[in-house]
Parts: C-alpha cells; sequence; structure tokens
C-alpha cells in the first residue's frame, strides 16, 4: 500500500511535465542570475557561494510544494486516501517522501556542479552533498504540511511559502554553517549534529500536524 | 463555579462589558502616567535621552511574545476543549501582537541609530523579533484566506503550535548562526545588573500600562468578533427564513 502510493505519487510528478528537471532548472537560473548581481569575481562570489546555493535549494523546493495535495484534493483521491488502510499520518509522510525524490533528490545531484559556477571550494562539495543529503527531506515535509493547511485556498500559492518559509529558517541556518565551515576548514560536525536533530524532529512530528490540518480541510 | 463558564459568549459578553470600562481608564492612566514620568528621568551618563525610549520599547517588546504565548494557550484551548470564544480570542490578539512587534523592531531601530551607529543589526534578538513578526503576518493572512470560521480555527491552531515550536528554535538557531550587539535582559534580577530605582519603576508603570492595553484592545476585538459571528448567523437564517 505504501508501495504503491509512492509508485503513483512519483508517475504522476514524472508524467505530468517537469517533474524531476523543474527544480533543477529553477535552481540552475537562481545560480546564474547571481553572478550578474554581484559580479563575476572570485572573491566576491566564494564567501556567499554556500548561502546562495541553500536559499536556491529551499526555493527549488518551494516551487512544487502546492501539487503534493492539490490535484488529489481537486479530483476526490484524498477522500478515498484518508479512508485508506495506511493512516493519513503515513499517506502525508510517503506524499513527502516522493516530493523529496522528485525536487529534493535532483537538487542534491545537481549541487556540486552549480557548487563550481559560484566558485565553491573543493573541500565544501562533500559537505554540501551531506548536508543537502540530511537537510532536504524536512524542507519536503515542512513543506507538505504548509501544502496540508493551504490546500482548501483557491489561490494559496502565495500564502504557501509566506506559512512555510520561516519555518525553513533553522534548517536554512545550520545547512549553510556546515558548507561555510566545511569550505574554511572549520569542524562542521556540530551544526550537522543540529541539522540532523532538525529533520529527525521534523519528520517525527510533523506528519501529525499535517494529517490532522488534511482532517480539517476534509470535512 | 470554573473558569470554564465564560466559555459561554453570553457569559463572556457580560463579564467582559462590565470590566472593560476600568481596564480601559487603567490602561490610559498606568500607560501615559509610565511615559511622562519616564520622560521626567534624569538622562543617562551614558546614553544620554535615548534611554528613554526604554518605556515604550521593552513593555512593547515583553507584550510581543506573551500576545503569541496567549495564542498559543488559547488555541489549545480551542483544539482540545471547542469553545469558540477561546479561538476568537486568539483570533482578536494577532494583529494587536503583530503591532507590538513592530512598536519593538521601529524603537529599537531609532534607538539603535544613535547608540549603535545603524538602524538595523543582524542580532539574533532581533532577528528573531523579526522572525517573530513573520509568523505573525502568516497567522493573520491565513485567518482572513479561509471563509469557514471553525475550519480557519482550526488550521490556525495547528499553525500556532508548529509556529511556536519553529519561533523557539529559530531564536536558539540564530544565537548559533551570529552573535549579538543586544545587550541581556533589561530587568535582571541579579545584583549589580539592575537598572536603577529611577528609571525601574517608570517602567515597571508602563509595563502595566501595555499590559492592561492589550486586554483592553483584545477584550474589544473578541467582543466585536462575537458580535460580528451573531450578526452572520442572523443573516443566515435571514437569508433561509
Amino acid at each position: 500500500m505504501v508501495l504503491a502510493l509512492l509508485k503513483r505519487d512519483l508517475a504522476l510528478a514524472t508524467r505530468a511535465g517537469g517533474g524531476f528537471g523543474l527544480a533543477v532548472a529553477f535552481f540552475l537560473i537562481l545560480c546564474a542570475l547571481v553572478p550578474f548581481g554581484v559580479g563575476p569575481d572570485t572573491g566576491a562570489l566564494r564567501p556567499i557561494g554556500p548561502g546562495i546555493l541553500w536559499v536556491g535549494a529551499l526555493l527549488a523546493c518551494l516551487l512544487s510544494l502546492d501539487r503534493i495535495f492539490a490535484l488529489d484534493h481537486e479530483d476526490g483521491s484524498m477522500d478515498l486516501l484518508a479512508t485508506a488502510p495506511i493512516p493519513l499520518e503515513g499517506v502525508v509522510a510517503v506524499k513527502a517522501l516522493a516530493h523529496w525524490i522528485t525536487s529534493g533528490l535532483p537538487l542534491i545531484v545537481a549541487a556540486p556542479v552549480f557548487g563550481l559556477l559560484l566558485h565553491l571550494p573543493g573541500a565544501a562539495t562533500p559537505w554540501l552533498i551531506a548536508s543537502l543529503l540530511v537537510g532536504t527531506p524536512a524542507l519536503s515535509m515542512l513543506g507538505a504540511f504548509g501544502a496540508a493547511i493551504t490546500v482548501g485556498l483557491r489561490r494559496g500559492g502565495l500564502l504557501l511559502s509566506l506559512l512555510v518559509l520561516p519555518l525553513y529558517i533553522p534548517t536554512l541556518i545550520f545547512g549553510t554553517e556546515v558548507v561555510r565551515r566545511g569550505a574554511e576548514g572549520g569542524d562542521p560536525a556540530t551544526p550537522m549534529l543540529f541539522l540532523a536533530g532538525i529533520t529527525a524532529g521534523v519528520i517525527a512530528l510533523v506528519p501529525f500536524a499535517a494529517a490532522a490540518a488534511l482532517r480539517v480541510n476534509l470535512r | 463555579m470554573s473558569i470554564w463558564e465564560y466559555a459561554n459568549p453570553v457569559k463572556f459578553m457580560r463579564l467582559s462589558g462590565a470590566i472593560l470600562p476600568w481596564v480601559v481608564v487603567g490602561a490610559v492612566l498606568c500607560t501615559v502616567g509610565g511615559v511622562v514620568w519616564g520622560f521626567l528621568t534624569p538622562l543617562d551618563y551614558k546614553q544620554g535621552a535615548t534611554v528613554k525610549i526604554v518605556f515604550l520599547h521593552v513593555p512593547a517588546a515583553m507584550m510581543a511574545i506573551n500576545i503569541w504565548v496567549m495564542m498559543l494557550v488559547t488555541s489549545l484551548i480551542w483544539l482540545i476543549r471547542r469553545h469558540h470564544v477561546s479561538a476568537l480570542a486568539a483570533k482578536a490578539a494577532a494583529p494587536v501582537g503583530a503591532v507590538m512587534t513592530l512598536i519593538a523592531l521601529a524603537t529599537g531601530a531609532i534607538w539603535g541609530q544613535p547608540m549603535w551607529g545603524s538602524w538595523w543589526e543582524w542580532d539574533p534578538r532581533l532577528t528573531s523579533f523579526l522572525i517573530l513578526f513573520l509568523f505573525y503576518v502568516g497567522y493573520i493572512a491565513l485567518w482572513s484566506a479561509i471563509e469557514d470560521p471553525d475550519s480557519a480555527a482550526d488550521l490556525t491552531g495547528v499553525l500556532c503550535l508548529v509556529g511556536s515550536v519553529f519561533a523557539l528554535l529559530s531564536r536558539y538557531a540564530v544565537l548559533f548562526w551570529n552573535q549579538g550587539l543586544h545587550q541581556g535582559a533589561s530587568l535582571s534580577v541579579a545584583p549589580g545588573e539592575r537598572m536603577s530605582a529611577v528609571y525601574r519603576y517608570p517602567l515597571y508603570l508602563s509595563m502595566l500600562g501595555f499590559l492592561l492595553l492589550f486586554l483592553a484592545l483584545l477584550l474589544i476585538r473578541t467582543r466585536t468578533e462575537i458580535r460580528r459571528r451573531r450578526l452572520a448567523a442572523l443573516q443566515a437564517r435571514e437569508i433561509r427564513g
């Protein structure tokens, strides 16, 4: 049942056009725009690279959030999923996982290449991948919560960003810190542990809040 | 006789109507008294006249945090016991809290310009207040976006719970991110760090004034919300009738 739902969501995301590619393309444009804004200097790009990469990943993740529940809510599949044998919390977790595979994972694969564009030091690249790998599941899960709250609204897109982005702040702080310390040769273990702690807490607790919001919207 | 009796809107309206004039008078007396008394205090030997903004800044900052805590408690009461007055009180408190946060940020900027030489610093306290303001804005926007009042109360209640956790988390995450410029707690009980009595007593009065001011605004706004709800019920009956 869990696997079937995951397969269905992945198939829908990839076949509906631009599932995997869109987030990465957006990420690329963002990373390409920054040098136009701040100048092509290595000295100017290097210190802000980790921050730009993380903010870019965060915004690219935001792009596809409203689709997590919207289509299922419109065509009534959500009602079926609510009465399915697995609890609604599980449905939320699986949908967040599908979102992470379609938009989080491609970003992680693309991030080292985009790091080159921003002159990120080679020593920081493993830390960039590791921090994204640990941090982005929390972004998808929190995004699923925001999507669950705004699913009943006709134009919830802007409101969704307003609600979700403040929740991303702790993940952003620790994620950037890991990459910055990796680039400067500091000790990235401490922020990495904080980042992992936030992700673990989010995955454990937020599905309950998201499922509660979904139940309200299904009434 | 328990506190839950006042969850009944009729009883709440009667009680709040009776105490509202007294709260308003107390709020005006204490706020005006505290600020005027604060204005008459001698100049600080280091900060000069700029110290006087503390009588607006500290009470507003205190209320900004406490109003969010009050919203958290009333949201929990709504989610657990389904008392409508509680949900409406949370709705009524949010804009007041957002304005208090703005007052704290604005007075801080006005004070910071001559003292720190800049309107804004990415200091942990300033940053966490900005984040708190964002949470207030999101909360208010969600209330206004949903039509069905009960769904709106439920969803904003859940958002308030999750938001509280993340506001607290951000408060400590920003400490990790940047070391601060802002001074420590204004009203420390530790001897030697205490504010001089000349400034402390007007500050206490001003804080009491802001508390009463919030209470007055909260009662007025909650009463308005209850009346609006009754009006909507009457109109619905009219249409059906």
